[in-house]
């Protein structure tokens, strides 16, 4: 499968680079997040690859790094039973990514729990609302400067 | 049975209407079963025919706030659930009681973080705090005894939307 990877993305995107990783028994692509939406498209659509089904959309906040979050995809292919992880980087700065929820539809909500927890904006996203905490709220709770007991007065609690 | 007692006796016993009522809303607590996480296992385990709450006439668990005088607030108040929580205990007739089950509910519990109310207290005025992650179900019939003998000694003055008397009610001890 590594192979066939490997030959298809180079073939579609020549002048990009890939790093493939291999570890834990799984496969893992890292490239520019400007490519996330093609290189998901072909996943997805190509027959040898077929990669159907979105698991999760997950971040890390690597705190004092410039590209500070990383953005990971885990899908799998269930033509042949096969997971894949895709990470791409994700300017501090900038903070913005495109939305693959045009690729796979089950992407919408993991988006909207990575912007709610993160604050990484999804560019294109057809509904970019807080996921779990409510929608007044400012801060991004799973960010490494966020205190784990919360900002004392930033949620508010129903008069007594 | 006290009560029979007393009609083969006399045939007739003296209180007032505001201790029978007491008397009565004593022993017929409908709660409002509020089950928000896995108190609300132990909770219907109280219900069940090994511990069965209906020996203390509660075993009518409305899922409606309308027809409750006793909301069990057993689970994990999230911040977001806490506007829903209050929500529901406002739409609850006076009067009505609340039991704080579990120590998510009292205090916490073991949830330090930026999501968990400490404490339902901070927006329900509890009445018993039931001990325990989670509490077993004795300990939940303990609370609610707790709260009947708290419901007998209630008087109509007391409640919140109580009219104007004009006078002080007498104050009749009842024992039936």
């Amino acid at each position: 499968m590594k192979e066939v990877l490997e030959e298809k993305l180079k073939k579609e995107f020549s002048e990009s680079s890939f790093e493939f990783i291999e570890q834990f028994g799984e496969l893992t692509i890292k490239f520019d997040k400007s490519l996330i939406v093609p290189v998901c498209k072909l996943l997805k659509q190509d027959e040898a690859l077929a990669f159907i089904l979105c698991e999760d959309i997950t971040a890390v906040d690597w705190a004092t790094r410039t590209n500070r979050f990383t953005v990971v995809y885990h899908i799998f292919s269930m033509k042949h039973s096969f997971r894949l992880c895709l990470k791409a980087d994700v300017d501090n700065a900038d903070n913005k990514i495109d939305s693959v929820s045009f690729v796979w539809k089950a992407a919408n909500w993991p988006e909207r729990e990575v912007f709610d927890m993160y604050g990484i904006s999804f560019n294109n996203h057809p509904d970019l609302r807080r996921m779990y905490m409510p929608e007044d709220f400012e801060h991004h709770p799973l960010r490494k400067e966020f205190p784990l007991m919360g900002i004392p007065g930033s949620v508010s609690l129903p008069k007594k | 049975m006290g009560l029979e007692s007393k009609l083969v006796n006399d045939g007739f016993i003296t209180t007032t209407v505001d201790a029978l009522a007491a008397w009565a809303r004593e022993n017929s607590v409908w709660p409002m079963p509020m089950g928000i996480s896995c108190c609300a296992i132990e909770m219907m385990a109280s219900g069940d025919p090994k511990y069965d709450i209906s020996r203390f006439g509660s075993e009518v668990m409305r899922f409606t706030p309308r027809q409750c005088d006793l909301m069990i607030v057993a689970g994990t108040v999230t911040y977001k659930m806490a506007h829903v929580v209050k929500k529901i205990y406002d739409q609850m007739p006076e009067p009505k009681w609340v039991i704080a089950m579990g120590a998510c509910t009292s205090s916490g519990g073991m949830y330090r973080s930026y999501n968990v109310v400490k404490g339902i207290d901070q927006f329900l005025p509890v009445d018993v705090y039931a001990a325990g992650c989670p509490p077993r179900p004795e300990n939940l019939l303990n609370a609610l005894m707790q709260i009947q003998s708290k419901v007998g000694k209630s008087r109509v003055k007391d409640f919140p939307d109580a009219p104007e008397l004009g006078f002080e009610p007498k104050q009749t001890e009842v024992s039936l």
